[in-house]
């Protein structure tokens, strides 16, 4: 067998492999709900925007045989979903929450509808580099071979750091989130910007979703995304609102979710299925121990419903 | 830079100005004026309609009747933004500061003109360069959350000054600082008006502060601009009886002597527990509190206050340490408190010690809901008998309420605090615990419910009152403690006790 050339050193390459991969669309939805909490409103429905981002990203891709495409198609659809949050929650006495549960149905929904044709056909897969070409072993090759998308996410997580810090866009989106009366008193619109905040998390989300549908496990079927959207929201409350832990938390919790197969891979035959939670149990772990009774969550936006 | 400009102070003059909200008229025909560079102190009870003024001023509400006229032109302020264009600027009483913001990003986003991509080295330099124009210093690297209440008015002021500001108009501006900080703060505050840099109108209730530092004095009530003058021309006598009127307040009862053979009702012994942030700790070494007695806690909020009374209320763990209550080991539970008779009056009732949208009735029997009259738990709610009990205490305690079944939150402020009082105060109680129990009410409730305070202490009622207002410890006490960063640092007796000694306590600096 070809495995037993790596021996165990196959375990930690997998979980590096599978951190990179599995973690790309986590890194996606989480920076994205980011964006949007950081403007004070939680957006619990990205699970049906990334859902929704990998069907329009599969059908568009398809359709014109441009991946590139179908992940603009998905951006799109991601934002429209955002504007439609932000829409309704402008409205008094909405509440945040409820209407992202909504929408998460929603967009499961539509996205079943609308891609029912779309499981059969073979879509263009988004482009890889491949970094490992300079070893020998296949292992290595495969785990090396980096999406473009992740790289995107890479640049894209310190880009919206240095946004919050650097740009008059960046401290809008704070003060809307930490003060809806301060931003009042210097004439910002808290609503817009929300609207905004959510359109673009939106968008994100479903660049998240294209991933899914367009490279890994790179196919449309309705149980593509497996909850991966919501436990992108778990992630930014871990990553305490902060884009360079968003990226630190989905490379943790897709190395974790990494652990289970490659057991499996190295001939751990009992037990593995165990090790296949292994992410949420660690999300649990890591949850509870950085938690407390007593104080408030550091780093939390003020105006966000879950800390009021 | 706009901040560094020679602006010069503003005059600011109100003409007939009136406000309506449907019939009711909160402003009516109010013409006052403020001269450049100097100091006005507005004065007037809750609700005497200062705030729909200021209001009016500010471009909030648009006046029904009446006009506005800054440098003895008439102008029209539709929008806050239009005051600001103007040069007219507001301090809150409560912080508009965005708390998790550092002071330099605080200050730079709030201006008109915030580029893109903020080159925050250039910001720094501008920054710099105008705060060393101003008569203190604020370390801006900090999240303002981090900043002293003290620190925070201040930026405040220098933010309204960094707009380019010139006419200030400060709401309650010492409400949260020490008597020390506010002196420093409303002493600059009157430099900056004499060297003709600025204007203010303050809203005070505090008329030491308006005799200190304001140059001239109106006064408000019940919409009506009742009088203005000199501070130099009037005293304090004057302003109050100008700001309530022919109003007969009640009295307080004179002070019984403690008894020498009082017993201790509460005692605490080494109590330590986290405060909310979880990073410090409160450190109680002793206290103990006598039947009879009023011990009251100063210090400025945040210092460990919350803390203490939640740990007494049960809403806080102690992390070590005993708290006794007529020498028993006490954890504030319902069956405990009620047999001890210990009751709680926290800070803001309504929020922490009212279920808002239940009836007045409801919140009226809360301490009494469950258990029958043989003093056994019942099941079933004796509704009869609670509405006797509310209509009851509604009449004592002088509740104005439009009825016994409205909703506790559609009461003012001062009615939810007497109905709260009504309720702790109702049968034996042999230790209260209140916290702030006047915090902006208006003269006659503030006398009514000190009055029924005192009474208590009088009938043998041990007190542990909280209080930033250092006026209201002096007049209630029968000791004042000092509480600073999470310690008891200084007693003293009430009586012939020296503000300033307390108030350098009070600031840490023992």
């Amino acid at each position: 067998m070809e495995e037993t050339a790596l021996g165990l050193w196959g375990v930690p390459l997998a979980i590096l492999a599978g951190a990179i991969r599995v973690s790309t669309p986590f890194i996606f939805v989480s920076l994205g709900e980011t964006l949007t909490e950081r403007s004070g409103r939680i957006n619990l429905g990205l699970e049906g925007t990334l859902v929704f981002g990998a069907m329009s990203a599969y059908a568009v891709a398809v359709l014109t045989q441009s991946a590139w495409l179908g992940v603009l198609a998905a951006m799109c659809a991601g934002a429209v979903f955002g504007l439609l949050h932000g829409f309704i929650c402008k409205f008094p006495k909405v509440n945040d929450i409820a209407i992202g549960i909504a929408m998460m149905q929603f967009g499961l929904g539509l996205a079943f509808f609308l891609g029912k044709p779309f499981i059969q056909p073979v879509a263009p897969k988004l482009p890889s580099i491949p970094l490992g070409n300079w070893s020998s072993l296949p292992q290595v090759q495969a785990a090396l071979t980096i999406n473009v998308l992740f790289i995107v996410g890479l640049i894209l997580t310190f880009a919206i750091a240095w946004m919050l810090k650097n740009t008059r866009i960046g401290l809008i989106l704070r003060v809307v989130g930490d003060s809806s009366d301060a931003a009042r008193a210097m004439g910002i619109n808290p609503n817009t910007v929300r609207l905004l905040a959510t359109a673009a998390g939106g968008a994100l989300a479903a660049i998240g979703g294209a991933y899914l549908s367009l490279f890994y496990p790179g196919s449309w079927n309705e149980r593509i995304s497996s909850g991966q959207g919501l436990m992108a929201v778990a992630l930014v409350i871990f990553a305490r609102w902060n884009p360079k832990g968003c990226l630190f938390a989905s490379l943790l919790f897709g190395g974790a979710g990494a652990l289970g197969p490659a057991l499996q891979s190295v001939g751990v035959t009992q037990g593995y299925y165990l090790f296949y939670a292994a992410p949420y149990v660690l999300t649990l772990i890591i949850l509870i121990m950085t938690s407390s009774p007593t104080t408030r969550l550091s780093g939390a936006p003020e105006e966000l419903s879950l800390t009021k | 830079m706009t901040g560094t400009t020679s602006a010069k102070a503003l005059s600011l003059e109100t003409v007939g100005m009136t406000m309506r909200f449907g019939s009711f008229t909160a402003l009516d025909d109010v013409s006052i004026k403020v001269k450049a560079g100097s100091f006005h102190a507005l004065l007037g009870e809750n609700g005497a309609g200062k705030s729909t003024l200021v209001k009016c001023i500010m471009g909030f509400y648009r006046q029904t009747g009446g006009q506005l006229m800054v440098e003895d032109r008439e102008v029209s302020v539709a929008s806050p933004k239009d005051a600001a264009a103007l040069g007219l600027g507001m301090v809150y009483q409560h912080f508009t500061l965005v708390p998790s913001l550092t002071g330099a990003e605080n200050l730079v986003i709030s201006r008109n003109d915030v580029p893109g991509v903020i080159s925050w080295k250039a910001e720094r330099e501008a920054l710099d360069a105008f705060i060393q124009t101003m008569p203190f210093r604020i370390p801006l690297d900090r999240p303002v959350r981090e900043l002293a209440a003290g620190e925070k008015q201040k930026l405040e002021i220098i933010r309204q000054l960094y707009l380019g500001r010139r006419f200030l108009i400060l709401d309650e501006p010492t409400s949260v600082l020490t008597p020390a900080e506010a002196d420093d703060m409303l002493g600059l505050v009157r430099g900056m008006t004499e060297r003709g840099d600025l204007s203010v109108l303050m809203i005070s209730h505090k008329f030491h502060e308006v005799m200190k530092f304001a140059d001239a004095v109106s006064v408000l009530r019940r919409g009506k601009h009742i009088g203005s003058g000199s501070t130099s021309e009037l005293n304090p006598h004057d302003m109050a009886a100008m700001m309530i009127g022919d109003v007969k307040l009640a009295e307080l009862d004179s002070r019984l002597p403690i008894k020498s053979e009082a017993r201790t009702v509460l005692e605490l012994k080494g109590l330590r527990a986290k405060d909310r942030s979880g990073l410090k700790t409160i450190e109680v070494e002793g206290l103990g509190i006598k039947a009879g007695e009023i011990v009251g806690i100063a210090g400025i909020s945040g210092n460990g206050q919350k803390e203490l009374a939640e740990t007494l209320a049960g809403q806080r763990k102690a992390e070590t340490g005993e708290i006794l209550v007529e020498a028993k080991p006490y954890q504030a539970t319902r069956q405990q408190s009620r047999q001890f008779r210990v009751r709680f009056i926290p800070e803001e009732p309504l929020q922490n010690a009212c279920a808002p949208k239940m009836s007045v009735m409801e919140n009226l029997s809360l301490r009494s809901f469950d258990i029958g009259q043989s003093g056994k738990p019942r099941f079933f709610l004796d509704r009869a008998a609670m509405r006797r009990q509310a209509d009851a205490l509604i009449a004592a305690f002088k509740v104005k309420t439009a009825s016994p079944s409205s909703p506790i939150a559609s009461l003012s402020g001062g009615n939810v605090q007497r109905a709260v009082l009504a309720r702790e105060l109702t049968g034996d109680v042999d230790l209260l615990i209140v916290s702030n129990p006047c915090f902006g009410l208006d003269f006659s409730a503030v006398a009514e419910i000190r009055a029924r305070i005192m009474k208590a202490r009088n009938s043998g009622t041990a007190v542990l009152l909280f209080s930033e207002d250092l006026d209201e410890l002096l007049e209630m006490s029968d000791r004042i403690l000092v509480m600073s960063d999470g310690r008891l640092v200084y007693e003293t007796p009430a009586r012939g006790a020296d503000i300033s000694i307390i108030g350098s306590h009070m600031a840490g600096h023992g």
